[in-house]
């Protein structure tokens, strides 16, 4: 029987979670951290940058000690079809500089490292433990958890649910909704190897520099997905993610996309002579804005992507969670240091602190494009990189067709493709939902 | 009833590998684990402390990360972790090993009490020798049970555990007097889950950590390499064998034939195995 309290209790250790239980302990608040896996990082999974100026919000200095790969110097994003991609590149010495700006990371080991600090704050972590379930008042308070080993409830004024994107218990309390098929992506991951130096030369890298590829195209088939290729420090992790009710209604399988996109002529001699040491799956919340569900109650908050606060026009999402951690963090411990109850009124003040916060605005700025992007995405995701391609080869290529009618054939192509008027909605809707 | 059980860190045998060019161990990566003899020794101590009350102390010596495993034994329900590190422990083979483990459980007798068992597991996935449980049986002259399946009974007040014991051809039932040293076999038992208390006071609880002079070692010349007799003349990966069955076709063939066209085969795969063969018929 375990008689003490706790001011908070987290539920799991990854951005969103280390976030919380960093920024409540930091500040002397009792706080014990829950993750089912082994050790935290054991379970987690993204591709994975990781921006800065979140994480500099809650550890400063993180610089000195954790564990990063490259800083970015290079984006390049891909419009591929079957055979060609095109692409625009930026690339900027001005990444180098004394603090840069985002990070490739291995999230095995920076959560580990990140759950250190925690520690060191102060928190008290324990690892292979599953809370199983809220623990409620006769009122329907939340007032602690039950986990998976003996024992009875864990009291504390406040659960900070950061869970991640299944959100099993949050779902099971009925805080919220299970997450819908089209607001959630599946994306596979692999971790391919390679010699620190070959990465350089491939890439034009030298030292920590590291380059990022987003890519669209006809390597989804279809369906509204992105795919990736991050440079690591000895490895490269690429992957492909569409949304899971696109799966269920073409009968995809994650791992044959990822196949085509390693073997598409534009990747494979990137990826060439590496060794392939992981294999992993990950489902990102993509339904943005409108897809938020209730983010607080009477003793109780939910974080990071169980509270689906994710950017998928921006790729972001580890940063929407360390942020809305550290909000939740910094209002539950206003709330306690004035000795408030932790009510729903009072919790309020997260979600107001949100709103104001570049989360919220952010995901309020592109609310309309998750639909725009499913509902057209056999447009977006297919024909309009086929077009491109087409556009760009009638462009280079010279056969001695006279010029005007290469680009005579190219509007041809376009307005065959989409009709006029197809093609000034598909542009009037874009610039609607990106406004 | 006090029981003191040795554990080790290991790097998780099944994920290692042996580098092809360098033929060194490549631990980079891998992941350690408390090596999975010691759980089952770890789960008999306290199933004992269970029964019969007292305490279950774990020992190990080993680099400061070695805490990871002596915290996850807290978390299984041990009450106590002693960690012994120190740079002159450094390359310890089985004798300096056992030396230096004989020397801190008596410090942990005169510290926390006198253990009435020792445990330790039948030997570790990493070295394979299982020298160092009987290794400290005899520096602490210790009566010692080695590869034991089963603990039958014990009698505190007698001071007598009987024992099942794996031996060649069988089991041996054997009766030791208390104290005694016990090294404990794989599929025993089950190393439990523990609860949410075990679970909370090891993520809390401070990790004793005990230096050479701590532990009251003074001949630091039988530590670490020093005081290591054995040397690794050499690392390498075993090459692997990729040989393809032959087949040998059945029909119309009588079961001699067949017999007769196997042991050629076999034959002409291992000469060796015909004078071998011959020797023994001769005999």
């Amino acid at each position: 029987m375990i008689e003490e309290k706790f001011d908070a209790i987290v539920i799991g250790a990854g951005m969103s979670g280390n976030a919380a239980a960093y920024t409540m302990a930091s500040r002397g608040m009792k706080v014990l951290q829950l993750e089912r896996g082994e050790y935290p990082g054991s379970k987690n999974v993204q591709g994975a940058i990781m921006y800065a100026d979140m994480l500099e919000k809650i550890i400063p200095d993180f610089r000195e000690d954790a564990p990063l790969e490259r800083h970015a110097v290079e984006q390049r994003f891909w419009m591929m079809d079957d055979t060609s991609h095109t692409g625009m590149h930026y690339r900027s010495d001005d990444f180098n500089e004394a603090m840069p700006n985002r990070y490739t990371i291995i999230r095995a080991q920076f959560d580990k490292w990140f759950s250190r600090k925690v520690r060191e704050a102060g928190a008290t972590v324990l690892c292979e433990t599953t809370v199983t379930e809220l623990a409620h008042d006769t009122k329907g308070k939340v007032i602690g958890v039950r986990t998976d080993r003996a024992g009875d409830v864990i009291f504390a004024d406040v659960v900070v649910l950061a869970e991640g994107v299944n959100g099993l218990l949050g779902t099971r309390a009925g805080l919220r909704e299970m997450p819908k098929p089209e607001t959630v992506a599946l994306a596979v991951k692999e971790m391919h190897f390679l010699p620190e130096e070959v990465i350089g030369e491939r890439f034009g890298l030298k030292g920590n520099e590291g380059c990022v590829i987003e890519a669209a195209g006809t390597i989804s088939r279809g369906m509204t997905g992105l795919a990736f290729l991050y440079t690591n420090r000895e490895s490269i992790s690429l992957g492909i993610g569409c949304l899971v009710s696109d799966f269920a209604s073409t009968t995809e399988s994650p791992y044959a996309l990822l196949d085509a996109f390693k073997r598409h002529p534009s990747v494979r001699p990137l990826i060439a002579g590496s060794e392939v040491k992981e294999y992993t799956a990950h489902l990102i919340p993509e339904g943005g804005y409108k897809a938020i569900p209730q983010l607080f109650g009477d003793g109780w908050v939910v974080v990071g992507d169980a509270a689906q606060l994710n950017n998928a026009v921006h790729r972001e999402g580890s940063n929407l969670a360390m942020t809305s951690g550290r909000i939740a963090g910094e209002a539950i411990f206003q709330i306690n240091s004035r000795g408030d109850p932790m009510t729903k009124e009072n919790l309020a003040l997260y979600k107001t602190m949100l709103d104001n916060s570049f989360v919220v605005k952010d995901l309020m700025k592109y609310k309309d494009m998750p639909v725009l992007l499913h509902t057209h995405s056999r447009h977006f995701f297919m024909t309009y990189p086929q077009l491109m391609s087409l556009a760009a080869q009638n462009f280079m290529r010279v056969d001695g067709t006279p010029k005007i009618e290469k680009e005579k054939a190219t509007t041809a192509a376009f307005i065959k493709a989409r009709s006029r008027w197809g093609l000034v909605s598909d542009a009037v809707r874009l610039a609607f939902a990106w406004r | 009833m006090h029981i003191v059980i040795c554990i080790k860190q290991v790097p998780d045998s099944a994920q290692i590998r042996v580098h092809p060019v360098t033929n060194t161990i490549m631990r980079q990566g891998v992941p350690t684990i408390i090596n999975p003899y010691d759980l089952f020794a770890l789960e008999e101590a306290l199933r004992l402390r269970d029964a019969h009350g007292g305490e279950v102390t774990v020992l190990t010596m080993g680099p400061p990360m070695a805490e990871d495993a002596l915290r996850k034994a807290l978390t299984y329900g041990a009450d106590r972790a002693v960690l012994l590190t120190d740079r002159y422990f450094a390359g310890s083979d089985t004798l300096a090993t056992s030396f230096a483990l004989s020397q801190a459980i008596t410090k942990v007798g005169e510290t926390f009490g006198t253990p009435d068992i020792v445990f330790t597991g039948k030997q570790t996935i990493d070295g394979d020798t299982a020298q160092v449980g009987p290794g400290i049986a005899k520096r602490l002259d210790l009566l010692q049970l080695t590869y034991v399946a089963k603990i039958a009974s014990i009698d505190l007040d007698v001071r007598e555990i009987t024992v099942e014991r794996r031996s060649e051809g069988g089991m041996q039932m054997l009766k030791s007097r208390l104290p005694c040293l016990i090294t404990m076999l794989e599929g025993t038992n089950e190393i439990r889950r523990g609860s949410l208390d075990d679970a909370l006071r090891a993520a809390r609880s401070q990790i004793v950590k005990w230096s050479a002079a701590d532990a009251g070692i003074e001949d630091l010349a039988k530590c670490g390499l020093r005081g290591s007799p054995t040397v690794v003349k050499r690392v390498f990966a075993p090459t692997a064998r990729a040989e393809k069955a032959a087949q040998i076709d059945t029909t119309d063939k009588t079961l001699r034939d067949l017999a007769d066209e196997l042991i050629a085969a076999i034959l002409t795969r291992q000469p060796a195995l015909e004078h071998e063969l011959a020797f023994d018929g001769a005999a």
